[in-house]
């Protein structure tokens, strides 16, 4: 048989545009999970994410390489190689695997990839969890 | 019943349907579908979904055909020519700028300008909860506009009713191709595509090369004709033979436009804001200066053109969860109804737990990897084995080797307990750092805003 969970509801985390159209979402904890994670946990995972796609979007050296090298190809070089964003992005989902693991699981929380939401919003599932509370 | 422009979402509709029933048994024998089949949008895939291009392909033909005629005259009548009295390297120079024009052109007209995936039915009915905070049945438009602030200066929102969210900020709403773009700049029918985030650097090469090549062109027929008029042969025929008259007239125009397109990118500014005049400073506004501009021409070019390479945000190739594609088959094929009351909590209840077994059905294949397969195992709290003992409470709200029908039952119970699904146990409180401003009244319809 198997186990089904139902789903209470779902939280958006909305994206957070005061420094312009980077990808960051906003840091404060909605009043819905208050109840069910710390405020720092969460605090500390959206910032991480933020960093993360900091790093992806950073006007860096290696950036200005790749697009140096993708123009002089006429850009058939992106064919074959894998962008650097899309390496961010593979850290990303490993990233929130990890933490539904580890920490949001437990508390029946579920964090979806915002690359699933077309990076708009930081789905949070919440899951009826009658049986956690002691 | 009050009268709306605007269907707001009812949750209920997306499980009352009769239709929903009656194609869980055929959607169960279908092959899985990619999600380029069901894309909401007006596009056309080609590769199974590894192309993409507006379904108003515009001129492309056209656009293709000017280009290889005018080289194809270039090559077989200037170019023999030329290499006999000046050097071989001219159709050399020109065949590189030729293949690279051809490459730019494909890559802009093929490659995702950066669309922007609609908002899933939980996402919108979020943000309608949001906008309705007033709890009231009766009906109004939700604002449209939504104020934030980038880089200390204001900047407004709008609200897609197709795409069903707040567009983000520079992103813009497409009507021929009927998505939302991100850093819309236009929708180009010489490429046939919306030029956007993801393709803006492809179509600046496109249009830089495209003005070497046709000066290129237009600078070797000139000197061929010059030298054939020294050499005092007929000056009509070569004139008649060379591609002089669609070079003259599409040089100035590329020329110009490239112009425009510099100007643009040293500033850091879309054609979309340009001629909406967004950040003119005729506004008389003090600080309406562009928020995104990085105040320094070299970094602006770096950061238009030579930036990471955001990826595509709509999943072509995904496969569609076979759910997801039974709903989505009927709410586009029945209307939704009108928001009705909501105090109706006797069908809101029987309702709310369709709705939330439908989701849990989605949530199997949907919320779980975000990338590779799905699992087969229904949700992540299972996947890992380290919750153990755990888990099985968890998941069920009575012990795990109970019948799902108590299960069920209990659910359902604690369900009318709380609110039907889109309700909160607790009321959400108004997000204090959104400002939402009311638009004014003076519009009474919706027009979509390319």
């Amino acid at each position: 048989m198997r186990p089904q969970a139902a789903i209470a509801s779902k939280v958006f985390i909305q994206r957070d545009y005061t420094s312009g159209t980077m990808c960051q979402f906003q840091t404060k904890l909605p009043s819905e999970l208050e109840a069910r994670i710390d405020k720092q946990q969460f605090e500390e995972t959206v910032r991480t994410l933020n960093n993360l796609y900091a790093e992806a979007e950073k006007l860096g050296s290696q950036s200005f390489i790749e697009g140096c090298l993708a123009c002089l190809t006429a850009y058939t070089v992106f064919l074959c190689m894998e962008t650097h964003y899309e390496k961010v992005l593979k850290k990303i989902a490993k990233f929130i695997q990890e933490q539904n693991d580890k920490i949001y699981a437990p508390r029946g929380l579920l964090l979806t990839d915002p690359i699933e939401r077309g990076l708009r919003v930081i789905e949070v599932t919440i899951f009826e969890d009658r049986s956690l509370t002691r | 019943m009050k009268s709306c422009e605007y269907q707001q979402i009812d949750p209920r509709a997306l499980s009352v349907s009769p239709l929903s029933a009656q194609s869980h048994p055929q959607t169960k024998a279908q092959r899985p579908r990619r999600k380029w089949e069901v894309f909401p949008g007006k596009n056309r895939f080609f590769c199974n979904g590894r192309i993409i291009l507006s379904r108003q392909s515009g001129v492309l033909p056209l656009t293709l055909g000017l280009i290889v005629i005018t080289c194809g005259l270039f090559f077989a009548f200037d170019c023999p020519f030329l290499v006999e009295h000046l050097t071989v390297f001219i159709p050399v120079i020109g065949g590189a700028l030729f293949v690279f024009v051809i490459l730019s052109l494909f890559r802009t007209s093929f490659t995702d300008p950066g669309i922007l995936p609609r908002a899933t039915p939980d996402e919108a009915a979020d943000i309608e909860r949001q906008i309705d905070s007033s709890g009231s049945s009766s009906y109004r438009p939700p604002p449209r506009t939504k104020e934030i602030l980038i880089n200390q200066q204001v900047v407004k929102l709008k609200y897609c009713f197709t795409c069903k969210m707040f567009r983000p900020p520079r992103t813009s709403h497409c009507s021929l191709c009927d998505n939302c773009v991100e850093r819309f700049d236009h929708h180009c029918p010489w490429v046939g595509n919306c030029v956007g985030k993801r393709n803006y650097r492809f179509f600046y090469s496109f249009i830089i090369s495209l003005s070497f090549l046709t000066s290129f062109i237009f600078g070797c027929v000139i000197t061929h004709l010059t030298l054939r008029c020294h050499a005092g042969k007929s000056l009509i025929q070569a004139i008649q033979e060379s591609p002089l008259v669609i070079c003259f007239f599409s040089v100035w125009s590329i020329l110009g436009l490239s112009g425009f397109h510099t100007y643009l990118v040293a500033s850091n500014l879309t054609t979309n804001e340009d001629i909406k005049g967004s950040w003119s400073s005729k506004r008389g506004a003090e600080d309406s200066g562009n928020p995104y501009t990085y105040n320094g021409i070299i970094k602006n070019c770096c950061a238009t053109l030579c930036g990471p390479m955001p990826p595509s945000l709509i999943d072509r190739r995904g496969f569609v969860p076979p759910d997801e594609a039974a709903a989505a088959a009927c709410t586009s094929e029945i209307e939704l109804p009108p928001f009705t009351a909501k105090n109706d909590t006797n069908m809101c209840t029987q309702s709310t737990k369709d709705v939330l077994e439908r989701m849990l059905h989605s949530s199997d294949f949907h919320g779980v990897c975000p990338a590779g397969p799905p699992k087969t195992s229904p949700l992540g709290l299972e996947a890992s084995d380290s919750l153990g003992a755990a888990r099985a409470p968890s998941m069920c709200s009575r012990r795990a080797d109970s019948p799902c029908t108590t299960c069920a039952r209990s659910r359902k119970d604690s369900l009318h307990s709380i609110n039907p699904a889109f309700r909160l146990a607790s009321p959400s409180p108004s997000l204090p750092r959104v400002n939402l401003a009311l638009s004014d009244t003076q519009e009474k319809g919706f027009i979509p805003l390319p």
